[in-house]
């Protein structure tokens, strides 16, 4: 039996959406999903194969196609959740799709915030000796990811969706205030006690055109990726805060309804 | 709607958190003794004197860190039981001046702790402070309580009658509180000359201590009503 012929009576938005159960999926995420299949496959053959290994690096600084574009992601991603939670809570109409976007955005970051780290501390392992420096940016990005679970954290407190859409949004726009701050800090307090460094990650790294590429195809595919998970996390989101609302009663009608045709 | 002056407000809010602790004394007879319990585990975990000086002002700000997850779980459990919060918003009141009475409040506990906790490291970590020391010790103590008793209440009301608040609280402070961590021990180095500091270093510290404190204040009362008035 299909699913819209279950949700007579229930409100338009509802069975709307209840037609698209079978999938998240759109034209427009399709082609998302196709390109990011294509730019990857690209990336992890010129990644591996292609390209040259660097003078001072070696092989690890295939690590570099990896740890670059997640990076990139895991920040956009968290400007992306600041900007829709600032749309939620500023805007006259408090749309819930931006809380949606702010929820998925941030969870897709975390994900990637993770690659990061572990590809760095892969990397610094390789050319440090060492899997952690006290290095600013590290360290911002660990307090990043600390920070942004327990933004998730907040968003699976109890309470309704628009508790959850307001809390979350004041959680994300403080991130914002104390991500400075915690940057800040941290620059300042290694400054007074800089240790030398094998290599700098900030230095001046001459790279091959190739390289370069492979680099830029990187952060195209991961950008695709991110989009992909993004559209298709507040769909899912939008899916299950609507199944919340309706509630049990509509089930059991469903329910019934279906054994009542059978 | 005709509304109570801020001020009053405040005021209202400040004494009625600091009678329920004169009368509970949960702080005095609870909290206090558990910072102290920190100091003195810190130098069974250290287990050298000479080390323990050099890391005082880190034990220091650490321990109070540890108390001010337990003594803001405490203020709001108050608030939230028999609903006194929702009866707070019920009588129209503004809540940025409920947040600002509340965080004077916790400033002024955390304040009295740190006095205590600097007195122990005095005496179980053998530090020393010079006269220019102290102004940067006192001045360092007024600026972190305040960034900690905004940030504080600030994050003590977003989670305040949920469940799982006690593991909730110290995940979502912690890292916010870094900078403080951070800034407060560099300075309360300098004020001890820990490790051959200097008093003028920690100055710039309690700049960045004045910049948090200041930040969150005002994030603090412009974010509390939205988040209380659910």
């Amino acid at each position: 039996m299909k699913a819209s012929q279950v949700n007579t009576g229930v409100s338009l938005k509802m069975s709307q959406s209840s037609q698209k159960f079978s999938s998240t999926g759109t034209q427009a995420t399709r082609v998302i999903g196709v390109l990011a299949i294509v730019v990857m496959a690209w990336v992890v053959i010129s990644g591996l194969v292609f390209t040259p290994a660097d003078v001072v690096q070696g092989e690890s600084v295939r690590i570099m196609y990896v740890h670059v574009p997640s990076a990139w992601i895991a920040y956009l991603a968290f400007i992306v959740t600041a900007i829709a939670s600032s749309f939620y809570i500023f805007a006259k109409r408090h749309s819930l799709g931006f809380d949606r976007v702010a929820g998925a955005s941030a969870e897709v970051g975390v994900m990637f915030m993770a690659i990061t780290l572990i590809t760095g501390s892969l990397w610094g392992r390789l050319t440090w000796g060492e899997f952690w420096q006290w290095d600013p940016r590290l360290t911002t990005t660990a307090f990043l990811f600390v920070t942004y679970i327990g933004y998730l954290a907040v968003r699976r407190l109890d309470g309704s969706i628009e508790q959850r859409a307001r809390r979350s949004g004041v959680i994300a726009l403080l991130a914002v205030l104390e991500i400075p701050l915690v940057h800040f800090s941290v620059v300042f307090w290694r400054s007074l006690h800089q240790r030398a460094t094998i290599l700098d990650p900030n230095g001046d790294v001459k790279m091959d055109g190739l390289m370069l590429f492979t680099l830029f195809s990187g952060v195209v595919a991961f950008t695709l990726v991110f989009a992909w998970l993004v559209l298709h996390r507040q769909r899912t989101m939008l899916l299950s805060d609507l199944s919340n609302e309706r509630g049990l009663d509509n089930a059991i009608l469903a329910r019934q309804s279906e054994n009542a045709s059978n | 709607m005709n509304q109570t002056p801020r001020s009053r407000v405040v005021s209202a809010v400040l004494t009625k958190d600091l009678r329920i602790e004169a009368r509970s004394r949960v702080v005095t007879n609870q909290v206090l003794p558990f910072a102290g319990l920190i100091m003195i585990m810190f130098a069974f975990a250290l287990d050298n004197d000479d080390v323990l000086q050099r890391v005082a002002g880190g034990l220091i700000w650490l321990a109070t860190i540890f108390s001010l997850f337990v003594i803001v779980q405490r203020s709001f459990a108050i608030d939230t039981s028999d609903s006194a919060l929702d009866s707070l918003r019920v009588a129209g009141i503004d809540l940025s001046a409920v947040f600002l009475g509340k965080a004077i409040a916790l400033t002024l506990q955390l304040i009295a702790l740190d006095v205590v906790l600097i007195a122990a490291a005095f005496l179980l970590y053998q530090v020393q402070v010079s006269a220019a020391g102290l102004v940067l010790l006192v001045t360092c103590v007024i600026c972190a309580t305040t960034g900690l008793g905004f940030v504080g209440t600030l994050y003590g009301g977003l989670t305040a009658g949920t469940t799982g608040r006690e593991t909730l609280l110290p995940l979502l402070l912690l890292p916010v509180v870094a900078p403080v961590l951070i800034a407060a021990t560099r300075a309360t180095e300098a004020a001890f000359g820990s490790g051959g500091a200097a008093t003028s270093e920690g100055w710039a510290w309690v700049g960045l201590l004045t910049i948090f404190a200041a930040v969150f204040g005002i994030g603090g009362s412009l974010a509390f009503g939205p988040l209380i008035d659910e």
